[in-house]
């Protein structure tokens, strides 16, 4: 239809110039580079899917031989999930606290002029490429924790953790926990700190009003506040624990089982781990093998992240 | 309790925001604050149970003593200060998460205080009735604090103040946020109040510092960017009729158009 067949509109005005305007440029050549973003990083995912898809779907059954002695695939993806999530576990509780704790010192304790460096310091941590981290687990962390694994296994021993041979040389899930810990605590230390420093002040000045301490005024205000963030911050620093190979495969020892003994020489294998130490030497066969396990590994990590939204949805719709 | 202010200057790190007040307020009476936006006159309030200082930078100096205690003496902990000098500010801020029962229990439970149940029934009965708001939440005491209308939510905060027991009771536009009748309804309890409390109220509308307080005091400014300063301290019945300061009385008459 033209403007002139048009017997409603006035010839002197442009309804879209006068309306959408001009000024709207910028918010159209945003608004493109958003949406190409967003989709791009939609069909990469898909695209990883598919490709774990093809190339691993044949890998649920081939030749007894090719499943690391398990048997079959079910026999081999069970004790690697298991230990996948066990490291990944063990990597959370060692890391919330600390986290949470150094959060709340950048975000309320400490004054500005020492916050700032320490959560600069912390970001950098998160910069540390995860090679580096195994090596220094491998080389310097583990045989220095080696008298701990012992002390840990003589008096702790009625624990199943520590209920065992301690490892000689420090090389076991034990160590690598502590350093995937310290992996994913700069992603939860961040967003902690972020939420944390949200906190309304009027929240914050209803508790301080009340004859609250520091640490009963975060109790008050600012735990219930950021309470789903953190369970946010939480789950981003599991997502990235289950997906950390580096770290593990070259720090422990694995064997493929199941056992919740972390200070032995025989350490149960994650997943990522598995696929790190395994692909060099593949036969075709071998590699689908581990790249199904390797799809296992991301439908767990998506099923994760998935149920972590729905706690964090709930938590804000009560 | 009786407070007396001498010679007090507020700071905001090198801004001093109010400067040189002196002040004595009566026990068990009410006292308004009035004067124009940005005098200091929350400022000032704040410093009266010490929660200026937790703006990162911000200090007092002078001398404010409550009950002829030193608030700021080097002995004393602000924590007590303000368990003994409750606040109510502008916008109704009951805690989120917590229901109407523990929203009133809040300032009880701190310190780490043990309250049996039949005694904890009580404090909240009596001070959701000393805040007039009891006939309408007895029924949903587990419900969130936050389902219940603006002026309802002050008076919730008005009962969770008075819950502990504090000597003074400090006010900072209280009504600002509420409409006609809940503003009636919170400056008769201020009326009620005042038999227990020492009470001083941070107000824009005169009417209401007419109808409610015992003193005035009126802050303002010298100039733009100077330091607000007290104006004029007097029974509230001459600052209306017959004010020392023809500031002051500009200031009343203008308002009153
Ligand atoms: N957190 C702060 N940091 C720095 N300056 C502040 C801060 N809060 C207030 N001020 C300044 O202190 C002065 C007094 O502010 P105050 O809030 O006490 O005024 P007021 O009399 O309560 O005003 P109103 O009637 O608008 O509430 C103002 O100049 C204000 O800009
Ligand atoms: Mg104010």
């Amino acid at each position: 239809m033209t403007v002139a067949a048009d017997p409603g509109a006035d010839p002197g005005v442009d309804p879209k110039s006068e309306l959408s305007g001009r000024g709207s440029v910028g918010d159209v050549v945003f608004r493109g580079l958003a949406v190409t973003a967003a989709s791009l990083i939609l069909v990469a995912l898909a695209a990883v899917f598919i490709f774990l898809g093809i190339e691993g779907i044949p890998g649920f059954n081939v030749d007894e031989q090719h499943y690391a002695g398990q048997g079959s695939f079910m026999g081999l993806v069970v004790p690697l999930l298991f230990a996948t999530m066990y490291a990944a576990v063990l990597a959370l509780i060692i890391a919330v606290p600390f986290s949470v704790a150094i959060a709340l010192f950048i975000s309320h304790y400490a004054p500005r002029r020492i916050a700032v460096p320490v959560a600069y310091v912390i970001d950098l941590l998160a910069a540390v490429p995860s090679v580096v981290f195994g090596l220094w687990g491998a080389v310097a962390l583990g045989p220095y924790l080696v008298p701990a694994h012992a002390w840990l296994a003589k008096n702790l021993a009625w624990l199943p953790f520590f209920d065992g041979q301690p490892s000689g040389n420090g090389r076991t899930l034990f160590t690598a926990s502590i350093v995937l810990a310290v992996m994913i605590l700069p992603i939860i230390t961040s967003i902690c700190r972020e939420v944390f420093a949200q906190t309304p002040r009027l929240h914050e000045e209803a508790a301080l009003a009340l004859g609250a301490t520091r640490w009963e005024m975060i109790r008050y205000a600012v735990f219930p506040y950021a309470r789903s963030g953190m369970v946010s911050a939480v789950m981003l620093g599991l997502g990235r624990a289950l997906g950390e190979t580096m770290a593990i495969a070259m720090i422990a020892s694995p064997k493929v089982l199941i056992s919740l003994f972390i200070v032995g020489t025989n350490n149960p294998q994650t997943i990522a781990a598995h696929i790190a130490q395994g692909y060099k030497e593949s036969t075709p066969d071998r590699l689908s093998v581990l790249i199904a396990t390797g799809l296992v590994l991301f439908a767990f990590t998506f099923l994760v992240n998935a149920l972590a939204r729905w706690i964090v949805a709930r938590g804000r719709a009560k | 309790m009786s407070i007396q202010v001498k010679d007090a200057s507020i700071f905001y790190g090198d801004f001093k925001a109010v400067e040189d007040v002196s002040m004595s307020i009566k026990p068990k009476s009410v006292t308004a604050f009035i004067g124009p936006s940005g005098c200091g006159k929350s400022t000032f309030l704040r410093t009266l149970n010490r929660m200026h200082e937790v703006i990162p930078g911000a200090y007092v100096e002078g001398k404010i003593q409550i009950a002829g205690q030193d608030i700021y003496g080097p002995n004393v902990d602000p924590v007590a200060v303000r368990r003994k000098v409750g606040m109510v500010f502008q916008r109704p801020n009951p805690f989120p998460t917590m229901s109407i029962y523990d929203n009133v229990l809040a300032g009880n439970k701190l310190n780490s205080k043990r309250i049996k149940k039949p005694e904890a029934d009580a404090i909240v009965e009596k001070a959701l009735r000393g805040a007039n708001l009891w006939n309408e939440v007895k029924d949903r005491l587990g419900k969130p604090g936050m389902g219940l209308s603006g002026g309802q939510q002050q008076r919730l905060c008005i009962a969770r103040a008075i819950a502990v027991q504090p000597e003074v009771l400090l006010m900072d536009e209280p009504c600002s946020a509420l409409d006609p009748i809940s503003t009636a309804a919170i400056e008769d309890l201020i009326h009620e109040l005042k038999s227990d409390y020492t009470i001083v109220i941070v107000t824009h509308n005169m009417q209401q510092a007419a109808r409610v307080s015992d003193d005035t005091g009126f802050f303002n400014l010298k100039a733009a960017g100077q330091p607000g300063h007290l104006v004029e301290f007097n029974p509230t019945k001459q600052m209306f009729t017959n004010p020392d300061n023809p500031d002051t009385e500009a200031y009343i008459s203008g308002r009153f158009g």
